[in-house]
C-alpha cells in the first residue's frame, strides 16, 4: 500500500508514522510536505501528531488552511481512508472532515501516559481487525485532547455508531478515573458518518512494536492495510 | 545615538573588577568603546569564561579512545558508539532565569542545549533534566523551622516547581523531543535559588561532524533564524552574580522567551543545510548571543570575522549596536557557509519559511569586527577575549560547619519507634516520592524510540535509522545502520556533597554508574553541571574544589570521560548558598535488548537478593550520615555521609553486569536515598502498567539473620527472635570495630544509606547459582526474600514492618499530585 504522511511545519510524530508503516508493517510511505496541493499516488492518508504552525494560535486551527489540506478534502470526499493522530486529529476536526473538537484537558496539564481503550465498533475500517472484545494498550501525549461536541452532535456519533474507542479501564469499564482528559462520554476516537475519516488522541505508531512494550497499536494500521486490501476484490465482484 | 563615557561606575555595573578592566584595555591597546565593554563583560562572564573554574575542570579525565570530539573542543562533545555512529550530549544550566520567571527560564534551558546539539550536526533524540527546588511540603520536623510565617515560601517553591516543569514540558513537547529521565530533590537550601539542569543527547555518523568554526577567508557568514530583540540583554553575565531580592523584579528583562516551534523549523532547516555540504562552521546564538557566536567561530578557526548590525533582522526599532551584540533572543544561528553556495542556505530557509540574512564574512585579520550604521563599533582580536580571558586560583578553606558535621554522632537520635510509618514517611516525602506528576507532563515518548520509560533507574532509548541526520541526495547510505541502545541517568545528592563534599563528588558519579549497570549497560561517559555558591567565599569554593576531586576520581574509577558540561557559581539567595550540587548526567550503551532490566519485581515466587553488605559495619553512622531518614524523621541535615568504595563499587557494577548477561536477572534497582527499605519499596510498586493501572506485587523479607538459606520457608523461622543487638556500641559509634549484630540499630538497617548496594530478584532455581557466581564474582551477595505474598514484609531483630502495597504505592506515587493541587 501507498501511505501519504503529511508534514507540516512542526509536526512531530511524522517521522515515527513513517517508521511504523515501512520498517514495522512493510508498506511504502513517504511524507507529503504541507505545501504541496496535490496527494501524489496515494491509497490512503495519515495526519500525523506534533504541534502543526506550534498550534499557537488554537491547535490545529491553522494547518487546515495549508495547500495539502484542499488535496485531503478531495481525497475525503471521495471516499479515501484518512486517518488523523494526536494533532492530526484535532486538525481533521478543525477542518471539518470530523465532528466536534477538542479542547484542554481538563487537568489543564499536558498528558503523556498509557491508556487503555475499548473498540466501541468492528465495522470501520480502522477498527476491523481488532478483536471484540480486546483491549488495546495505547499512549497518550496531549495537552488538548479532551474531546467535545454539542449534545445534538453526540447523539448522532452515538446513533451512527461513530464513535470508535473510548477510555477505559484495565477491566474495560469507562469510567472517570480512566479517562485522562475529561472526554465527553470517554471518547478517544471516532469517524466520520461516511467512516472513511477517523481521528483518534492516542498514539497507535507507539505502541506497534514490542520492544516498546506493545504492539497493540498496530491493529489500527491493519484494520486499514486490510479495507485497503479489499477494495480491489471487492470491486471485482 | 550616543553611546555613554566608560566610567569605573559603568565598568563596576558590567560585573568587571578594576583588574579586568585593565587586562581589557591591555587586549585592545586603548580604552573600549561601550558596544566593546558590553561584549568583554559577557564574553568574561563565569558563565563564557569559566575564570574560576577552568583550573579545576582541567582536573577531570577527559581522555577515551571513543572520544571523537573532548571536552571544550566544542559546543558538546561526541562519543563513538561504533557502526559509525556517535553520540553527541551536554548539560547545561538555567538556573538564575529559573529564580527569576520559571516557564520561561526552563523552557529557554531546554531550547538552548537543543540547540548545543543539533549545532553539532547531531539530530537531538532525548532530553533529560536535573531539577532543585525549595521544599513543597511541611514536614513534621522540619529542619530549621520557624513555623507560621513557613507557608508562604512554601507557596512559592510549588509555585516554582510546577512553572519550570510547565516549562520544560512546553519546550520540548513542541520541539517533538522525549524528555525521558530527570530527578527532583526538595531542599531548604534551594529555595529562592532553584536549580535547573538541562540535557541533551543527539546522534550522527562519524562524518557528519560539524564544527563551531569561522573557516575559509572570504566565506559568508549568515544569520538565520527569528529576529533579534531586546530580550535577553546580558542573560550570561546576569547568570554570573547572586540572586537578590530585586532580582526578580530588575532582572525579568535578562530572561529570554522561548519558541520551541521555532526551533523546531531551524533544527529542521540546519539539519538539511549541513547534508548539502554547504556549511564551513556552525554555531548556535546562545550566552552571549552574536557576541559568543562570532568570536568563539573566529578564535577556533584562527581566522577573523566582519559583521554588518545593519543586515541583522530586528524586530524591536533603532536597537543599538550594544543590544544587537548582547541580546539573547533565541533560536538564533550563525552559519558560515563555503563561498559559491549561498544559494542553497536561501532555498532550504525559504522552504522552511525562516529568516536568514547574509551579515558579514570571514576575514584574515584575527580580529571580531563589527560595524553599524557605516562606523566601527567595536574591533577585538578574537582569540584573545574567546581563549585569554581571566584565570583566577580562588582561595580554598575548609568550612567551619565540617567540624560539627564529623563531631556528629547518633546518640542524640532514637531509633525508629514505628519502621512503618517511617517508611510511609519517607515513600510520601517529595524528594524520594514518585515523579510521576512531573515526568507524565513531559512526551517521553515521541520519536518512538523509549524502551524504558522514566520511573525506572536509568532510561533505556534504541537509536534506529530515523535518528540520524539526513544524508545528501548525491550520497547513499552504504549500509543499512544497526540499532543501538543507549542508557541515561542524571544524579547529584546535594546533601551528601555538602556534608563531606569529596566523598559526595565520588557518590553522585558512583550512583549515576549503578544507576546505568541496573539497567545493563557500561558507561560511556559523562556531562557535568556544577551548581555551586559564590566562589569568593573560600569555603564555598573548597566545596567546588574537593567536590570536582570526588566527582574526577570517581569518573576515573568508571571509564567515563566527562565530555564537557557547565558551570552554574553565584547560586545563592539572601538567606544563603545553596547544597553544593553536582549534578552528572551518565551515558551508557547496553549490547543486547535482551540484557535491558529495569527495577520492578517481576513474578511471584523469584528470590530477592541483595548485593553488596547488608550494613556498612566501618561506617560509625551506619549510612545514616546524611540520609533522607535523618532529614525527614528527625529533621536533621547532617553527619557524615556514607562512604563511597570506588573500587568495590566497580566490582558491584561489572558483577551486576555479568549476572544480567547471563540471563538470569530479573530485576535490579539501586539502593539510594531510603536504604533497603525505601528500595524493596519501590521494587514492589513502580511498575506502571496504563493510566490508574500500577502492577503491584508483595515481597517477604527476612533481615533477622546475615544470610537467608534459599530453600526453609519464612514460617519456620518466625518463631524465633534472635537477641535484639547490642545498641548501645551503636548509639555512641565509639567502637570502630563495631561487629555486624552492634550495626543493627533497626533504622540504620531500614533506613541506612550504605553505598555500593542493589537489590535484584532472579527466579528462585537461580538464586543458588546466581550466589555462587557473586562469590566468584568477589562480591556480597545475600538472598534476603522473596517476591509475592501479602504486602511487603519486612522481618527485623527487633520488629516486623507489615505494609499494604496499595497504600504504600498510593503514598509514593500521590504525594507530589497531593502537595501541588
Amino acid at each position: 500500500m501507498n501511505f501519504a504522511v503529511l508534514q507540516f511545519p512542526g509536526s512531530n510524530c511524522d517521522q515515527d508514522v513513517v517508521h511504523v508503516l515501512r520498517n514495522v508493517l512493510g508498506h511504502s510511505a513517504r511524507l507529503l510536505w504541507h505545501k504541496d496541493s496535490s496527494l501524489g499516488e496515494a491509497d490512503a492518508v495519515i495526519v500525523p501528531g506534533g504541534f502543526s504552525y506550534g498550534d499557537y494560535l488554537r491547535t490545529g486551527a491553522i494547518a487546515r488552511f495549508s495547500p495539502v489540506m484542499d488535496a485531503v478534502q478531495r481525497f475525503a470526499a471521495d471516499g479515501g481512508l484518512v486517518l488523523g493522530i494526536c494533532n492530526g486529529f484535532q486538525i481533521l476536526c478543525e477542518a471539518g472532515l470530523l465532528p466536534g473538537a477538542l479542547i484542554r484537558n481538563r487537568s489543564l496539564q499536558f498528558r503523556c501516559e498509557h491508556t487503555f481503550l475499548k473498540t466501541a465498533t468492528a465495522d470501520s475500517s480502522f477498527t476491523s481487525r481488532i478483536p471484540p472484545d480486546k483491549l488495546l494498550r495505547v499512549p497518550i501525549a496531549h495537552g488538548e485532547g479532551c474531546y467535545f461536541a454539542d449534545e445534538e452532535t453526540l447523539a448522532r456519533l452515538k446513533a451512527n455508531h461513530q464513535i470508535l474507542w473510548r477510555y477505559v479501564t484495565a477491566q474495560g469499564e469507562p469510567t472517570e478515573a480512566a479517562n485522562p482528559n475529561g472526554s465527553l462520554d470517554n471518547i478517544a476516537g471516532i469517524c466520520n458518518e461516511q467512516r472513511n475519516v477517523a481521528g483518534l488522541m492516542p498514539h497507535p505508531e507507539r505502541a506497534s512494536e514490542l520492544i516498546l512494550g506493545c504492539a497493540d497499536g498496530r491493529l489500527v494500521f491493519e484494520s486499514m492495510i486490510h479495507a485497503l486490501v479489499g477494495k480491489p476484490v471487492a470491486l471485482a465482484t | 545615538m550616543s553611546e555613554p563615557a566608560i566610567t569605573p561606575e559603568l565598568v563596576q555595573k558590567h560585573n568587571l573588577t578594576p583588574e579586568e578592566y585593565e587586562k581589557l584595555k591591555a587586549t585592545l591597546g586603548r580604552e573600549p568603546s561601550y558596544t566593546e565593554l558590553g561584549i568583554f563583560s559577557v564574553m568574561w562572564s563565569e558563565h563564557c569564561s569559566y575564570k574560576n573554574t577552568r583550573p579545576l575542570l582541567k582536573t577531570f579525565p577527559t581522555k577515551s579512545p571513543r572520544i571523537l570530539v573532548g571536552a571544550g573542543e566544542e559546543n558538546a562533545g561526541i562519543i563513538d558508539i561504533g557502526d559509525g555512529l556517535a553520540i553527541a550530549f551536554k548539560i547545561e544550566s538555567h538556573n538564575h532565569p529559573s529564580a527569576v520567571e520559571p516557564f520561561q527560564g526552563a523552557a529557554t534551558g531546554v531550547g538552548g542545549i537543543i540547540r548545543d546539539i543539533f549545532t553539532m550536526g547531531a539530530r537531538p533524540i532525548c532530553s533529560v533534566n536535573s531539577l532543585r527546588f525549595g521544599p513543597i511540603t511541611e514536614d513534621a520536623k522540619r529542619a530549621n523551622s520557624t513555623g507560621a510565617n513557613e507557608l508562604s515560601p512554601i507557596a512559592n517553591n510549588r509555585r516554582l516547581f510546577g512553572g519550570v516543569v510547565a516549562g520544560i514540558a512546553h519546550y520540548g513537547n513542541c520541539f517533538g523531543i522525549p524528555t525521558v529521565a530527570g530527578e527532583v530533590y526538595f531542599d531548604k537550601s534551594y529555595e529562592g535559588n532553584p536549580l535547573v539542569n538541562a540535557f541533551c543527547l543527539g546522534v550522527l555518523r562519524h562524518e557528519q561532524i560539524a564544527r563551531g568554526q569561522a573557516c575559509g577567508i572570504g566565506n559568508p557568514v549568515f544569520y538565520v533564524g527569528p529576529a533579534t530583540g531586546r530580550d535577553g540583554l546580558a542573560g550570561a553575565a546576569f547568570a554570573s552574580q547572586d540572586l537578590t531580592e530585586e532580582s526578580a523584579e530588575k532582572q525579568r528583562g535578562a530572561v529570554q522567551v522561548g519558541d520551541p516551534f521555532m526551533e523546531k523549523l531551524v533544527c529542521e532547516a540546519c539539519l538539511e543545510l549541513l547534508a548539502t555540504g554547504a556549511v564551513a562552521g556552525i554555531q548556535d546564538m546562545g550566552a552571549a548571543g552574536l557576541t559568543c557566536s562570532t568570536c568563539e567561530t573566529a578564535a577556533r578557526a584562527g581566522t577573523g570575522i566582519e559583521i554588518e548590525l545593519d543586515k541583522v533582522p530586528q524586530r524591536a526599532p533603532d536597537m543599538s549596536s550594544y543590544e544587537i551584540m548582547l541580546s539573547e533572543s533565541q533560536e538564533r544561528m550563525l552559519i558560515i557557509v563555503h563561498k559559491g553556495r549561498e544559494e542553497e542556505v536561501k532555498r532550504i530557509f525559504d522552504k522552511w519559511d525562516l529568516p536568514w540574512s547574509e551579515i558579514g564574512v570571514v576575514t584574515d585579520t584575527g580580529h571580531m569586527v563589527v560595524k553599524h550604521h557605516g562606523k566601527i563599533v567595536a574591533d577585538i582580536p578574537a582569540r584573545k577575549i574567546a581563549d585569554e580571558s581571566p584565570v583566577y586560583q580562588r582561595e580554598a578553606k575548609e568550612p567551619a560547619y565540617l567540624k560539627e558535621v564529623r563531631a556528629f554522632n547518633l546518640s542524640g537520635v532514637p531509633d525508629t519507634q514505628d519502621p512503618m510509618a517511617d517508611l510511609k514517611a519517607l515513600l510520601g516525602w517529595p524528594t524520594i516520592a514518585s515523579k510521576n506528576w512531573v515526568y507524565r507532563q513531559y512526551d517521553h515518548m515521541v520519536r518512538d524510540n523509549t524502551v524504558v520509560c522514566p520511573g525506572s533507574d536509568a532510561a533505556v532509548l534504541r537509536i534506529k535509522e530515523d535518528c540520524l541526520p539526513a544524508v545528501s541526495a548525491t550520497q547513499h547510505a552504504t549500509h543499512t545502520t544497526p540499532e543501538k541502545l543507549i542508557a541515561l541517568s542524571v544524579d547529584g545528592n546535594g546533601a551528601y556533597v555538602y556534608l563531606d563534599p569529596y566523598e559526595g563528588g565520588k557518590i553522585v558519579v558512583a550512583e549515576a554508574a549503578r544507576n546505568l549497570a541496573c539497567s545493563g549497560a557500561a558507561p560511556l561517559g559523562v556531562t557535568d553541571n556544577l551548581n555551586y555558591a559564590n566562589p569568593h567565599n573560600p569555603e564555598l569554593f573548597w566545596q567546588l574544589k574537593e567536590s570536582v576531586r570526588g566527582l574526577a576520581d570517581a569518573c576515573r574509577a568508571f571509564n567515563a570521560p566527562v565530555t564537557g558540561g557547565n558551570c552554574s557559581l553565584y547560586n545563592q539567595h539572601p538567606a544563603g548558598p545553596i547544597d553544593p550540587t553536582p549534578t552528572v548526567a551518565m551515558v551508557g550503551m547496553i549490547d543486547k535488548p535482551e540484557h535491558i532490566t529495569t527495577q520492578w519485581f517481576k513474578d511471584e515466587g523469584d528470590a530477592i537478593i541483595l548485593l553488596g553488605e547488608v550494613v556498612d559495619a566501618s561506617d560509625p553512622l551506619f549510612g545514616l550520615g546524611g540520609s533522607a531518614y535523618l532529614q525527614r524523621i528527625h529533621g536533621l541535615k547532617n553527619g557524615t555521609p556514607p562512604r563511597c568504595d570506588l573500587e568495590k563499587e566497580k566490582e558491584l557494577h561489572l558483577a551486576l553486569r555479568a549476572l544480567i548477561y547471563s540471563g538470569v536477572v530479573k530485576s535490579a534497582h539501586d539502593c539510594s536515598e531510603g536504604g533497603l527499605a525505601v528500595t524493596l519499596a519501590e521494587s514492589c510498586i513502580s511498575q506502571q502498567i496504563a493510566r490508574e493501572t500500577p502492577r503491584l506485587i508483595g515481597a517477604q523479607i527476612d533481615l533477622t539473620e546475615e544470610a537467608v538459606p534459599p530453600s526453609p520457608p519464612l514460617e519456620e523461622r518466625a518463631g524465633e527472635r534472635r537477641p535484639v543487638p547490642n545498641l548501645d556500641a551503636a548509639v555512641h559509634g565509639d567502637s570502630p570495630t563495631a561487629d555486624r549484630a552492634a550495626a543493627l540499630r533497626l533504622d540504620a538497617l531500614l533506613f541506612g544509606e550504605a553505598q555500593g548496594r542493589v537489590i535484584i530478584s532472579v527466579a528462585a532455581v537461580d538464586a543458588v547459582k546466581v550466589l555462587a557466581q557473586a562469590k566468584i564474582l568477589g562480591i556480597s551477595a545475600t538472598r534476603i526474600g522473596t517476591v509475592g505474598g501479602e504486602g511487603l514484609q519486612i522481618k527485623t531483630p527487633g520488629a516486623t514492618l507489615s505494609g499494604d502495597v496499595t497504600e504504600l504505592h498510593d503514598l509514593w506515587w500521590n504525594s507530589i499530585a497531593r502537595a501541588m493541587r
